[in-house]
């Protein structure tokens, strides 16, 4: 009797579990084996050649460089802007705490088109900045732009609810020990949310590493300018260059790893803090 | 916790705080510059054509295929990620086996990887010559720069929504309820539809738009899967991206602005949503 309730538990088990290895297998599995077989077909020598190809290494620094400076953008502007939402009472703020989220609703491609606009040449800013020699578009303050843009409610998002569950009797106890302001924000807050800024930081990190849509449109496709290395793997592509694509393929796959791996560290770390 | 009345801190800081003005109109200023501003100007720019323009450009039959295509994406990418997506998340929250927390990792991945890395995999995995595109070249099914490979596309970006969605409401629930009903001589499926499914009924809606909201606006590795072929294999993310390439401002605007509002409806959808889901999940 026991036997037989277990065994009909472990056929009702199965095909659950059958459908769910074949649905993780063959969009996620299988796709990363095959791109990984392919790219490590000519040994290892064949894609560092590939990624130090003039063109690929340039588009590989400058995704790098662009997505390391989003970061530390992200990092002062999310989280002041957290704290301000959360700690302090002002006009919009409601209004504002909604439309935080609307980058992560607005397609991509939408968003390269709004920056065109706004800054493109023929726009009131972009002719006013072309006065003073600034290009915009089509060039790599456009490319900052739309991925502040897409990035916007990453660090925001996650530091919002630290802070909001974050007592304020240790800045209390602090400041009536004779803390100064700058002192009680070193010592007491920023170790306090340093794990969930870590954490919107790497997210808009390897979202920038991996951004296309919005900056295709706004910054085009010119090697040596504003190629990022999404860009330059799609032309590549294009031109039925696969050797050249996988090198780089490979180099953004491996980041996307190291980022996921880095977020469960902090995953774990910030559940040490919290208990 | 809300920020305290402005008495309390008046008491505690006699003067006034001009840090604090200053750092509320700084937060204000680049809200405004970065997001509010580009918003608007979409609207107007696609105004400022005119209607007629407007309507010209969207009533042609290429964008209206385009439009019927995203359409038609979207929903085959709801209904297979909210059942798969669904069973993966039970599977998880139930069941034990080796290779689980493995498991659950990867489910991450699609939110990390770029969106033409992503394409580009589906090319190597289905093209003609790959491991499981040989075996469907060779019964004559094309899946690369057909419809097939750009739900496939689809499908990875949007794994994670439902999984992730459903699965801490199910490990909230626990399993009790589901055994109480199977000892009490419950089916399967009774005990899915009448006992799991009403649980992660708001998490389940939510994953949903969330899902619907990036399938509409998926552009990257559905550009790659699909050559962007007019008439064919062009979504409207892609036509825009057509356009824009082709001069034609209008067309790639008027365009964009639907997909603006739409996504917009979305996220209003989305925030009244994650309010109800909170009251499901403490």
């Amino acid at each position: 009797m026991r036997n037989d309730l277990i065994r009909s538990f472990k056929r009702k088990e199965i095909v659950p579990r059958s459908l769910s290895l074949f649905y993780i297998g063959i969009l996620i599995i299988l796709p990363i084996a095959a791109i990984t077989s392919e790219a490590f077909k000519g040994g290892l020598p064949n894609i560092l050649h590939q990624i130090t190809l003039p063109q690929a290494l340039y588009s590989i620094r400058l995704t790098f460089c662009l997505a390391f400076c989003l970061m530390l953008i992200n990092i002062i502007t999310g989280t002041a802007t957290a704290w301000v939402l959360v700690r302090y009472q002002f006009p919009f703020k409601n209004i504002i705490n909604s439309l935080i989220d609307i980058p992560f609703a607005i397609p991509t491609v939408v968003t390269g088109m709004m920056l065109v606009a706004l800054y493109g040449p023929n726009s009131i800013a972009g002719k006013f900045f072309n006065k003073h020699g600034i290009e915009i578009i089509f060039n790599q303050p456009g490319i900052i732009l739309a991925l502040i843009f897409v990035t916007f409610p990453f660090v925001i998002r996650s530091v919002q609810p630290v802070l909001l569950e974050m007592e304020k009797d240790m800045e209390e106890a602090a400041q009536t020990l004779g803390a100064s302001r700058r002192e009680i924000f070193r010592r007491v807050v920023l170790p306090a949310l340093l794990p969930s800024i870590l954490t919107g930081a790497a997210l808009s990190f390897s979202r920038a590493l991996g951004e296309f849509g919005s900056i295709i449109i706004v910054a085009g496709n010119i090697p040596f300018k504003t190629q990022v290395a999404s860009v330059y793997i799609y032309g590549e592509i294009e031109s039925s260059n696969i050797q050249s694509a996988l090198g780089t393929a490979v180099v953004l796959l491996l980041s996307s790893f190291i980022v996921l791996l880095f977020l469960n560290l902090m995953q774990k770390w910030s559940h040490k803090y919290g208990s | 916790m809300e920020a305290e009345p402005e008495s309390v801190e008046l008491i505690r800081n006699p003067k006034i705080n001009w840090g604090k003005r200053i750092l509320i109109s700084i937060v204000l200023l680049w809200f405004l510059l970065m997001i509010i501003v580009p918003l608007l100007e979409i609207i107007r720019e696609a105004c400022s054509r005119g209607t007629g323009i407007i309507k010209a450009s969207l009533i042609s039959p290429e964008s209206a295929h385009a439009f019927w295509l995203t359409l038609f994406i979207t929903f085959g990418t709801v209904i297979i990620n909210t059942i798969l997506g669904t069973i993966l998340a039970i599977v998880l929250a139930k069941q034990k086996f080796k290779g689980k927390l493995f498991l659950e990792s990867l489910i991450d991945l699609p939110f990390a990887v770029s969106p033409v890395v992503a394409g580009f995999m589906f090319i190597i995995l289905f093209g003609p010559q790959g491991w499981i595109g040989s075996w469907f070249s060779s019964v004559n099914i094309k899946i690369i720069y057909a419809v097939p490979g750009m739900l496939i596309a689809t499908l990875f970006v949007t794994l994670p929504f439902v999984a992730r969605e459903v699965l801490p409401v199910l490990r909230e629930f626990g399993p009790e309820p589901e055994e109480a009903a199977s000892i009490l001589g419950a089916s399967q499926w009774q005990t899915f539809w009448k006992v799991t499914l009403p649980s992660i009924k708001w998490g389940l809606v939510y994953g949903i738009t969330l899902t619907i909201a990036r399938s509409i606006g998926e552009f990257g590795a559905v550009l790659v899967v699909s050559g962007s072929i007019i008439n064919k294999t062009q979504t409207a993310t892609l036509r825009i991206h057509d356009q824009f390439t082709d001069f034609n401002y209008s067309g790639a605007f008027s365009a964009a602005l639907i997909l603006a509002v739409v996504s917009f409806l979305l996220l209003n959808i989305i925030q009244h949503l994650y309010k109800k889901k909170g009251k499901y999940v403490s």
